[in-house]
C-alpha cells in the first residue's frame, strides 16, 4: 500500500503539531469546554429565557406574580402588591430574585454578555495599540524605540484603580448618560492595558529582526509594510494569542472589581461583577447566598477557562514543550 | 580579463561600543577596517579568514544591509552608499545574498513558491500571470522539484533549504551573489552538490559571487580570486593559484598548514599558531598578526606594514617582503 | 491541494496509533530501569579481548517519537582497544552521537531506549554490561571512569562560577583520595596539563572571558580530572576555527600518550579522523558501512559511501573540475528500506542490492565493509 510510505515529518503541518499538543493538554480542553459553555449560555441563553434583562417581578395581593413585561392584568401601583424581591430559588426563578425583584439566572446570562463583550473588546483595543507601537518600536529602533518605551514605562508607573475612580466622578460631575459609561470603561480599560503587549511584541521583533530570513527580505528589497506584515506578524501571532487568550481573563477580572466598586458596569445594566456587588449588605451576605454565589462563581470559572486555555496553547506553541 | 563589476575600495564598518550611565560611545570595533578589492564579471572572489575576522560584515556592508564608515562600494559603475532608499530597493534584486544558515533564512510561515516569487513580484521582473510558471521554471534550474511549490520549508532538508535560498536569491536575476558560508552548516555529501549547483549557475547565467568561507580547500575550488582577512584587514589577496602555491603572509600559511588533511599518510608539519584572534576591540599596534607571528620582528610592533603587489597581482601585508 | 488534506487526515491517524503504541513500549522499558537492587550478577559480562576496554555489539537504540521509531542506532557492533583512538564519521543523523549517549546510558528518556545489544566495558573491577548497568552504578562511571567532550563549550560551562570552582568540583565530587587542601593545587595542575600557560589567572575567570579554543581546552581538562579510562570527544573542534582546532587537536595527540586513556572521536570531518585516529568507523544511517584502520579506510576504502565522502570533500591544491557528489540525500530514518540503505545514492547497484540488508564482511586482518560487492571475496 502506497500509504504505508508516507513520511509523516514531511505531511504533518506545524499548525496539525500545535494543535495535537494543544489537545493533548486536558486541562486545556476543560477550559476549552467552559468557556463553549460560558459563550453559549450568555449569547444563546438569553434567547431561551422567558424574562428580560430589567423584568421587575411583582406579586399582586391575591399571591399571583407577574411582572412589567406581563402585567396580567394587574397594576405595579395598586396598594399591596409586593415586589417580588429577594425570592429563593424555585421553578419560575432558577437562581430567585434579586433585591429589586429581578431574575437572578437571566441576569447571569446578561451579565456574562457584557462581561465577555467588555473583555473581548478592551482585548483587541489593547492588542491593537500595543502591536501597532511594539511594532513601530521594534522595528525601527533609535529614538522612535526610545519614546516608545518610555511611554510603556509611564504607563506602567500609572495607578489605574485611582485613575477609574477619577474617571468616574468626572463622568458623574459632566452628566454622562449611564449607558455611555460602559463605552468609557472600555476606551480606559484598553489604554490602561497595551503597554505590556507592546513590551512583548517588541522582544518578539527584536529577536526576529536579527533572523536571516528578515535580512533576506531587506537584501531582495521588499518594501518595508509588507516585511512587517508579511513576514514579522505573522511570527508573533502565536504568542499574541497567548497572550490575548490570558488577557481576557485578566480584563474580565478587572471588569468586575470595578463594578464591584461601583465605578464599572452601572446599573441597571447587568454584570457579573455589580451583581455580586449585592454583598456590601451583609444581610444579604448572610441570608441570601443564592443572589451573589452564582456570579462569584461564574467570574472564577471564566477566568480559570481562559487561564487553562492560555496554558494550554503557550505550551502547544513552544517546541520546546515537545514531547 | 573582463572588467569589474563590483569594485570595494577601502571599505571600512565601525560597531561602536557604548558605555556608561548614558550610553556614549567609548570606543569602537573596528569590524572591518579598509578592505579593498575586485570582482569580475562571471567570476569569483573567495574571503577567507577565521571567525571574528570580519568576513561577514564586509559581504552584509557590501549589500548595504549595514551603513559604512568610509570607502566606496563601486556596483555596476554606482556608489551603492551613494544611492538614494528608492533607487537602493530598485537595484537590490542585482546584488544578492546567500546566508549560512539554511533554517533561519527561510521564513517559516511561507510555502516555497511565495519565498522564491515575493521579491520577483516585488520588483516586478515577470508577470503576474507568468509567475508561478517562472518560479517553478527556477526551481528545476535549481534542484528542486516543481509540485513542491506549495510546501512549507519545514518539510525540507539542509541541502534543500540551501537550494531554495539560492533559487530566491537567482530568480532575481542577480549579477553578483554574496555567498555567505554557505556550505559550511551542511553535511559533506551535501556540501559538494550545492557547491556543484553554485558553479553551474554561474556558468549558466555569468554570475559573480562574493565567496565567503573559512575553509579553506570549498574556497580553493570555487575561486578564482582569494584573499584572506585577518582582524578586518586583508592581509594577502591575489589570484587562486599565486595564493595556494605561494603563500607570502605568515597568516595564510599557517592557515593552510593547520587544515587536516584526509590521508593517514601525511603528517603535515604544522605551523601551530600561538594563542588566539586579539579582541577586534582592542586590536594589537603596528601589524595586527604580530602576537602570534612566528617571524615577528621588532618593526612589526610599531608600524603597521603596507599593502603592496609582489607580482602578479600578488598582494600582501607583511613587513618580511620590505626590502 | 484536495490530495493533501486527504494525507493530513491519514497522518493525523497514524499518529495518534502511533503515540499510543509508542507509550506502551516505553512505559515497559521505563519500568524496567526504575526496578531497585538489581543484583550484580545480571550486569556481570565477560569481555570477548581482553584488551579491549569497550565493546559494543550490536547496540539498538530507537527514538519513540509521535512521528514513528527513529532507528537511530540499528545494530552497531564496534570495538575500542585500550589506548587507542577509534573515530566514528558519519553525516549528521547518522547516529553516531547517539551511539556515545547509548554508552553513557545518557539517551533521552522516555523517547529515547535501548532496545538491544550488549556494550561490554571493561570496568577494573571487572566487566560489566553498561545496557543492563543500574543509573546508580552509571553516575559511578560517568566522568569518573568514562567522560565526555562536548562540541559546545560555552554551553557545557556554567557562566556565574568561576573556572577554578567548576573544576575543582569536579575534582572534589570523583577525586576522593585527594584532600580538600590540595584541590586547587591539582586543579592548576589539570589546567596545566592542557596547556594552559597562566593556569592561575584563568583558575580566576568567569568561561565568557575565554576563547572559544581556552573553553575547549578548560572542558578538556575538567573531562581529565578523575583520569577516565575512556574520553568520548563528540565533535570536540566543529565550533573552533582551524588554527584554534590544530591546537587542540595537537593537545588531545599528546595527552592520549601521557595519560595512556582511549579516545571514541566522534566526528564529521575526515581530515581530522586523518590525523588522530588509529581505527575508523564510519557509519550510515544508523548502521556501520566500514570499519578498519585509518589506512585501510583512507587508502582503500571499499564502501561506496566511504569512497564518495572521500572524493567530495575538494583538498586543498589537488584540482578538480567538478566535485564528485553523492546523489540524493539520507534515507528518512523512520522508514528505513528493507535493503541496502545506500542503495538509492549508490552508483556501483548490483542485484543483489535489493536484497537483504548486507553485513558487515571481514575483508582484511582489521578491514570490514558492509556491502554486497564483497559478499563473494571473503577473507582475502
Amino acid at each position: 500500500m502506497a500509504q504505508e510510505n508516507i513520511n509523516l515529518e514531511k505531511i504533518v503541518t506545524p499548525g496539525q503539531l500545535v494543535t495535537k499538543r494543544f489537545l493533548r493538554n486536558k486541562l486545556a480542553i476543560v477550559g476549552v469546554g467552559i468557556l463553549v459553555a460560558m459563550f453559549l449560555f450568555s449569547f444563546i441563553g438569553p434567547l431561551f429565557s422567558p424574562y428580560g434583562e430589567y423584568t421587575i417581578f411583582y406579586t399582586a395581593t391575591d399571591g399571583t406574580e407577574f411582572c412589567t413585561e406581563n402585567l396580567q392584568g394587574c397594576d405595579p401601583a395598586e396598594t399591596g402588591v409586593t415586589i417580588a424581591n429577594k425570592q429563593a430559588p424555585s421553578t419560575l426563578h432558577w437562581f430567585g430574585t434579586d433585591k429589586d425583584g429581578r431574575d437572578v439566572f437571566t441576569r447571569l446570562m446578561y451579565g456574562g454578555r457584557i462581561s465577555l463583550t467588555i473583555g473581548f473588546v478592551v482585548v483587541l483595543f489593547q492588542i491593537g495599540l500595543g502591536v501597532t507601537l511594539g511594532g513601530i518600536a521594534g522595528y525601527f529602533g533609535g529614538k522612535i524605540d526610545n519614546l516608545i518605551m518610555r511611554l510603556v514605562d509611564v504607563m506602567y508607573c500609572l495607578p489605574t484603580l485611582p485613575i477609574m475612580l477619577i474617571i468616574s466622578s468626572l463622568l458623574l460631575s459632566y452628566n454622562v448618560p449611564q449607558n455611555q459609561k460602559i463605552y468609557w470603561l472600555t476606551l480606559v480599560m484598553g489604554i490602561m492595558g497595551w503597554a505590556s503587549v507592546a513590551r512583548l511584541v517588541r522582544a518578539q521583533i527584536l529577536s526576529l529582526r536579527e533572523q536571516e530570513f528578515m535580512v533576506a527580505t531587506e537584501a531582495t528589497g521588499i518594501h518595508p509594510a509588507k516585511r512587517i506584515m508579511k513576514h514579522l506578524v505573522p511570527n508573533v501571532m502565536p504568542q499574541l494569542i497567548v497572550v490575548a487568550t490570558m488577557g481576557m481573563g485578566s480584563v474580565i477580572l478587572t471588569e468586575a472589581a470595578y463594578s464591584y466598586l461601583g465605578i464599572g458596569v452601572p446599573f441597571p445594566y447587568a454584570s457579573w461583577g455589580n451583581m455580586v456587588n449585592v454583598v456590601k449588605d451583609p444581610i444579604i451576605l448572610r441570608e441570601y447566598i443564592f443572589m451573589w454565589l452564582p456570579p462569584g462563581l461564574f467570574i472564577l470559572t471564566t477566568v480559570l477557562g481562559f487561564n487553562f486555555v492560555g496554558d494550554g496553547l503557550r505550551d502547544a506553541f513552544d517546541p520546546k514543550m515537545k514531547r | 580579463m573582463s572588467e569589474a563589476i563590483l569594485k570595494v575600495e577601502d571599505l571600512k564598518k565601525y560597531y561602536p561600543i557604548k558605555g556608561g550611565l548614558l550610553q556614549r560611545v567609548v570606543s569602537q570595533v573596528k569590524a572591518v577596517d579598509g578592505v579593498s578589492f575586485e570582482v569580475k564579471q562571471g567570476s569569483t572572489f573567495g574571503l577567507v579568514g577565521e571567525s571574528g575576522c570580519g568576513k561577514t560584515t564586509v559581504g552584509r556592508t557590501l549589500l548595504r544591509l549595514h551603513e559604512n564608515n568610509g570607502g566606496k562600494v563601486i556596483f555596476d559603475n554606482k556608489d551603492v552608499f551613494a544611492l538614494s532608499n528608492k533607487e537602493l530597493r530598485a537595484i537590490r534584486p542585482e546584488l544578492q545574498i546567500i546566508f549560512q544558515d539554511p533554517y533561519s533564512s527561510l521564513s517559516p510561515k511561507m510555502p516555497v513558491g511565495e519565498i522564491i516569487g515575493e521579491a520577483v513580484r516585488e520588483h516586478k521582473l515577470v508577470p503576474e500571470k507568468e509567475l508561478r510558471n517562472y518560479v517553478m521554471q527556477i526551481m528545476r534550474e535549481c534542484g528542486l522539484q516543481e509540485h513542491h511549490i506549495d510546501r512549507y520549508p519545514h518539510e525540507f532538508s539542509g541541502g534543500q533549504r540551501q537550494r531554495i535560498c539560492i533559487a530566491r536569491a537567482v530568480a532575481l536575476k542577480p549579477k553578483v551573489i554574496i555567498c555567505d558560508e554557505p556550505v559550511s552548516a551542511l553535511d559533506v555529501s551535501v556540501q559538494a552538490q550545492i557547491i556543484n549547483l553554485l558553479m553551474d549557475l554561474q556558468k549558466e547565467r555569468g554570475l559573480s559571487y562574493v565567496f565567503i568561507s573559512h575553509d579553506l580547500s570549498v574556497v580553493e575550488h570555487i575561486s578564482d580570486e582569494v584573499g584572506v582577512m585577518y582582524l578586518g584587514n586583508l592581509v594577502e589577496k591575489g589570484p587562486k593559484k599565486e595564493i595556494f602555491k605561494n603563500p607570502m603572509h605568515p597568516y595564510t600559511k599557517s592557515l593552510f598548514s593547520a587544515i587536516p588533511t584526509p590521508d593517514p599518510t601525511v603528517k603535515m608539519n604544522r605551523i601551530v599558531l600561538e594563542g588566539d584572534i586579539p579582541s577586534p576591540a582592542n586590536p594589537p599596534s603596528g601589524c595586527k598578526f604580530h602576537t602570534r607571528c612566528q617571524n615577528c620582528m621588532k618593526i612589526c610592533k610599531n608600524v603597521a606594514p603596507e599593502y603592496k603587489n609582489y607580482g602578479n597581482d600578488h598582494f600582501v601585508a607583511c613587513h618580511l617582503y620590505d626590502k | 491541494m484536495f490530495k493533501k488534506t486527504a494525507l493530513q487526515k491519514e497522518a493525523k491517524k497514524r499518529m495518534k496509533e502511533i503515540s499510543k503504541t509508542n507509550r506502551a513500549i516505553v512505559k515497559k522499558f521505563e519500568a524496567e530501569k526504575k526496578r531497585k537492587d538489581v543484583p550484580e550478577s545480571e550486569y556481570k559480562t565477560e569481555m570477548k579481548n581482553p584488551h579491549n576496554i569497550l565493546e559494543i555489539d550490536n547496540l539498538h537504540t530507537y527514538f519513540y517519537t509521535d512521528m514513528g521509531i527513529v532507528k537511530s542506532v540499528n545494530g552497531v557492533t564496534l570495538e575500542i582497544p585500550q589506548g587507542k583512538t577509534v573515530a566514528l564519521v558519519g553525516e549528521s543523523g547518522c547516529g553516531k552521537s547517539v551511539t556515545s549517549l547509548s554508552i553513557m546510558k545518557l539517551v533521552s528518556a522516555p523517547a529515547g531506549q535501548i532496545t538491544d545489544g550488549q556494550i561490554r566495558y571493561n570496568r577494573p573491577t571487572g566487566p560489566i554490561d553498561i545496557v543492563k548497568t543500574p543509573i546508580s552504578q552509571m553516575q559511578d562511571i560517568r566522568g569518573n571512569e568514562i567522560s565526555m567532550i562536548f562540541q559546545e563549550p560555552m554551553t557545557s560551562l556554567n557562566p556565574v562560577f568561576r573556572i577554578g570552582a567548576q573544576i575543582d568540583e569536579a575534582i572534589m565530587l570523583h577525586r576522593i583520595d585527594i584532600k580538600k587542601a590540595d584541590v586547587k593545587k591539582q586543579t592548576i595542575k589539570m589546567l596545566e596539563l592542557v596547556g594552559i600557560a597562566r593556569a592561575e589567572g584563568i583558575y580566576n575567570s568567569f568561561p565568557h572571558e575565554l576563547s572559544g579554543g581556552m573553553r575547549q581546552r578548560v572542558m578538556i581538562a575538567m573531562s581529565l580530572c578523575c583520569n577516565p579510562r575512556l574520553i568520548i570527544a563528540d565533535e570536540p573542534t566543529t565550533a573552533l576555527d582551524v588554527t584554534i582546532q590544530a591546537q587542540v587537536l595537537d593537545l588531545l595527540r599528546d595527552l592520549k600518550t601521557k595519560i595512556d586513556a582511549s579516545i571514541l572521536l566522534i566526528t564529521h570531518d575526515l581530515g581530522v579522523v586523518a590525523e588522530m585516529a588509529d581505527y575508523v568507523v564510519v557509519m550510515y544511517a544508523g548502521r556501520i558501512a566500514e570499519q578498519g584502520t585509518a589506512h585501510d579506510v583512507f587508502l582503500h576504502p571499499k564502501h561506496p559511501y566511504t569512497m564518495g565522502l572521500i572524493k567530495s570533500k575538494p583538498v586543498v591544491n589537488q584540482e578538480v573540475d567538478r566535485l564528485y557528489s553523492i546523489p540524493g540525500q539520507v534515507p528518512n530514518p523512520v522508514n528505513l528500506p528493507e535493503h541496502c540503505f545506500f542503495k538509492d545514492r549508490c552508483d556501483k547497484c548490483i542485484a543483489a542490492c535489493n536484497g537483504a540488508i548486507p553485513e558487515l564482511l571481514q575483508i582484511g586482518n582489521t578491514h570490514k565493509v558492509a556491502c554486497h560487492l564483497y559478499d563473494n571475496e571473503k577473507e582475502v
